[in-house]
């Protein structure tokens, strides 16, 4: 069977796989199974930057947090449906994301890395700031609660939405682009791709997805908005996410995901440990192990198997 | 006599790319060995081979003793090399480099600093210039000064020749007599420039493509048809 | 190629670009002019200088791991957190808190060495994004365990300088703060006397600049990186130690927001320029108590966020820090 023979059959199972899935689950696991998707998404925006174009950011959280807080506020004002916001949080954060790339144009590497970390801590803060508007630290609650089911369903049709936009983007040209930037910027340039223009693109994009991310992250809490949700902790555990998923490769993100979204709850029910602590301590010891077996992540290992495949 | 140093059959990768295939060759005490060939035909590999800095087969002995570990214990086992780049910490300066050329030694230094000065009047006085300053001849001179701060027992020498002006290879290659008819120091020398090598060398090893082509005395290969042709141009 | 050698670009011994010089003295005037106009001026710069002493400490620390392995060690702070609750438990032990702090220095030394060579050696050839990973696992971890062990609550650390208030001439100056520049002062010199004149400094500097040219003059450049990370959770522990010297409230998070100044200090001094990740920090803690001070919108809650524009700002300016060298890529 061709490579992409195998690629639409695996496509398709899935499609199956996730949609039966919710009716034999409890409504707590349907919405473990949002998660998951919503991290899906952030994962797959941060890929196509990092992954990508080789640019590195730890912001993510504060995308997902621009985008939460859309929706919740939207919401909470207007009583706009929550899928609109959705769209809603993809062209603001679109827009931030852009901007963002443009000054990110001047930095590179690890300085680009922390300037984003410092963001991604930065803008949790602003809603503590402008209290009145944005709630402080009570947080925004939005004017519509939803259903475990409702929320299984949108999040991962976003998912598949956005798997596709983010495939035939990584297709064409501008998926070219973004690789001959991450492999040689130099190059790149000598062949008449456009830096700036792909480079601030791919940060739009990235925070876009974030945004969406983000708007289902609000509506899985209950539709709370609130600024200890978007710590440090979130933008960590998507950049975790994405390092297992590996760079370059969509199917990791789908077991990056799944590592980030499951692996929490699942370290909470660890016996010996007990206790709340005890989820830290084996999520800590599980991303180290994993790292040490797997540098390259998951999209790595995938590779590495292909090529094993091929030789074979 | 056994040789200081020998090398059995040596194979040598980068990757997954072969460039030596089977190097035996043998350097005794006291003596000058240059290994020439043209380019890439595997003679950096072969110091490296010694140094350790390159995977390779085969048997290396050092003094009788088969060679193990990384580059760190084949320094402590008193060889010194100088690589391509001279292996020059060009962010700090002259006296900090011939610091470090003793890294492996104990004891006091006073000696050798004086030493130094005889070989390179210059350095005295430029000791807390930076080395990344100081011009081609005057980094490799401080490369061989680093080297003889190492008291090695074996030098091996990676292209001293490379970027230089003739009068300047020249005085390179003086001070390697020197130090080799001074101090005793074995050298294991790779050079492009064969003409000024076989005038330096006792013997002398002919590489071409990972092989040893040709060997023997500097004299007999000096007269040697191919060797005139290929590599000393008449 | 000698020519070559001689055009590419030779770093120059530690001095920062001449426009920098002369905004750090323009800087340091204003300062001084500041300190002898106004005693609240005074204050706060002393204060800020304390605690900027403490966000430079952290800061070198990171710039320690980077300059020799180009990662960046985001437990630096969880770390260093660690060891205070070490001190901590010492302390509850019966130790005096001077023979709690000097004990834990050395624990913090092979708590740092430890780190390096279980954790990051195996992956630190591979993929620097993996060594970042298996940093940002630790920082979990640790807070895992340290709350496991020691519990999240609130918990009382005597001070070592006690709150005496000295008065110079109308400026009121916390006895704490006098240590805490004093501790961070010391450590910091004493660092940079075993860089610069001890032979393992040497080659440990030789290590981070050179580590194939360092082998091969003998020098075992893998423990020299692993003493780098045990020196740097040294400095991690006197960041910690020192940082609320007046009353010392200890919980888990203690670290977290001087990790992220830290952080802004390395970036701003220039990520492989210790003395610039010490400047940056003084900068750092004085500038936002001035600013927090004078600039009433800028209230506690944006301190973080302001420093981080800040820090920005002066990136677009000089997007190598302030004490940074441009890299010159080769094509």
């Amino acid at each position: 069977m061709s490579a992409r023979a195998t690629g639409l059959a695996s496509v398709a199972v899935a499609a199956v796989v996730l949609a039966a899935l919710p009716f034999g689950l409890s409504g707590y696991h349907q919405a473990l199974a949002a998660q998951v998707a919503t991290f899906f998404i952030a994962i797959l925006g941060l890929d196509i930057l990092t992954g990508y174009t080789g640019q590195i950011s730890i912001g993510h959280g504060a995308f997902m947090a621009i985008g939460g807080y859309t929706t919740a506020v939207l919401s909470r004002d207007h009583h706009t449906n929550l899928v609109l916001t959705m769209f809603a949080a993809f062209a603001l954060c679109f827009v931030c994301g852009l901007l963002l790339g443009l000054p990110a144009l001047r930095l590179s590497g690890v300085y680009l890395a922390l300037a984003t970390f410092a963001l991604a801590v930065s803008v949790p803060q602003i809603p503590l700031k402008f209290s009145t508007y944005l709630g402080g630290s009570g947080g925004v609650q939005s004017a519509k609660t939803v259903s475990h089911l409702w929320l299984y369903a949108v999040s991962w049709s976003a998912a598949a939405v956005l798997f596709v936009l983010a495939w035939l983007t990584l297709r064409g040209r501008t998926g070219r682009a973004f690789r001959a930037i991450r492999d040689s910027e130099v190059a790149a340039t000598s062949s008449g791709v456009m830096l700036p223009l792909y480079k601030t693109l791919a940060f739009g994009i990235s925070a876009a997805f974030a945004g969406v991310a983000g708007s289902l992250f609000v509506m899985g809490t209950n539709g709370f908005a609130q600024p200890s949700e978007f710590g440090i902790l979130l933008s960590l555990q998507i950049l975790v996410g994405a390092a297992v998923a590996g760079l370059g490769s969509l199917w990791g993100v789908v077991a990056g995901a799944a590592f980030v979204g499951l692996l929490p709850t699942i370290s909470n029910d660890v016996p010996w440990i007990g206790s709340t602590h005890g989820q830290d301590v084996v999520f800590g010891l599980i991303v180290i192990v994993v790292m040490l077996l797997l540098p390259t992540g998951v999209a790595g290992l995938l590779a590495r198997l292909a090529r094993a495949r091929a030789r074979a | 006599m056994t040789a200081l140093l020998e090398l059995q059959d040596v194979h040598a990768r980068y990757g997954p790319v072969k460039a030596l295939h089977g190097v035996s060759l043998s350097v005794g005490e006291g003596e000058i060995v240059a290994v020439l060939g043209a380019n890439g035909a595997g003679k950096t590999t072969t110091l490296r081979a010694v140094s350790s800095t390159v995977q390779r087969e085969g048997d290396v002995r050092f003094r009788g003793k088969a060679i193990r570990g990384g580059p760190e214990s084949v320094a402590r086992l008193g060889i010194a090399h100088v690589p391509e780049g001279r292996g020059t910490f060009a962010e700090l300066t002259v006296w900090e480099n011939l610091r470090l050329g003793a890294y492996t030694r104990r004891g006091a230094l006073k000696d050798d600093f004086a030493r130094v000065g005889t070989y390179f009047p210059w350095m005295q006085d430029r000791r807390h210039q930076m080395a990344g300053t100081l011009s081609g001849g005057e980094q490799q001179m401080l490369a061989l000064a680093r080297a003889f701060m190492q008291r090695p027992r074996l030098l091996l020498l990676d292209e001293p020749s490379l970027g230089l002006a003739p009068l300047l290879v020249t005085e390179v290659f003086r001070i390697v007599k020197e130090l080799n008819e001074n101090e005793g120091m074995t050298v294991l020398v790779v050079e492009q420039n064969a003409h000024i090598a076989l005038q330096l060398a006792h013997t002398a090893y002919v590489l071409e493509v990972g092989r040893v082509a040709l060997s023997g005395a500097s004299a007999d290969l000096q007269q040697h048809e191919s060797v005139r042709r290929s590599y000393l141009g008449y | 190629m000698a020519e070559l050698a001689r055009r590419l670009p030779i770093p120059q011994r530690r001095l920062p670009a001449s426009p920098v010089l002369i905004v750090l003295t323009a800087a340091c005037i204003f300062l001084v002019v500041g300190c002898l106009q106004s005693d609240i001026f005074a204050q706060q710069t002393v204060a800020g200088l304390a605690t900027g002493a403490v966000y430079g400490s952290l800061a070198l620390a990171l710039v320690l791991i980077y300059r020799a392995t180009e990662v960046i060690n985001f437990a630096q702070g969880e770390m260093a957190m660690a060891t205070v609750y070490i001190a901590y438990q010492l302390i509850q032990w019966g130790f005096s808190y001077w023979e709690a702090f000097f004990t834990t220095l050395p624990i913090a030394l092979l708590l740092g060495v430890a780190i390096q060579v279980v954790l990051i050696r195996p992956v630190q050839h591979k993929s620097v994004i993996a060594v970042v990973i298996v940093t940002v696992g630790l920082f979990i971890l640790i807070d895992g365990l340290v709350a496991w062990k020691w519990g999240a609550d609130i918990k009382f650390m005597p001070s070592p300088f006690g709150n005496r208030v000295y008065h110079v001439g109308g400026v009121a100056v916390a006895r704490g703060d006098i240590g805490t520049i004093v501790i961070t002062l010391l450590s910091v010199l004493l660092l940079w006397a075993l860089f610069r004149f001890t032979k393992l400094g040497l080659a440990m500097r030789a290590s981070a600049l050179r580590p194939a040219a360092a082998a091969l003059v003998g020098v075992r450049v893998d423990w020299m990186l692993a003493i780098g990370w045990g020196l740097a959770a040294v400095l991690g522990a006197v960041a910690g130690l020192m940082a609320e010297p007046a009353e010392f409230v200890l919980q888990p998070t203690l670290m977290q927001p001087i990790l992220l100044y830290g952080f802004a200090a390395a970036v701003l001094g220039g990520l492989e320029s210790p003395a610039g990740a010490v400047v940056g920090g003084v900068a750092i803690g004085i500038f936002l108590n001035l600013v927090g001070q004078y600039v009433h919108f800028i209230t506690s809650e944006l301190r973080l966020p302001f420093a981080f524009l800040v820090l920005l700002a002066v990136l677009l300016v000089k997007p190598t820090g302030l004490f940074g060298h441009r890299r010159i890529r080769r094509v």
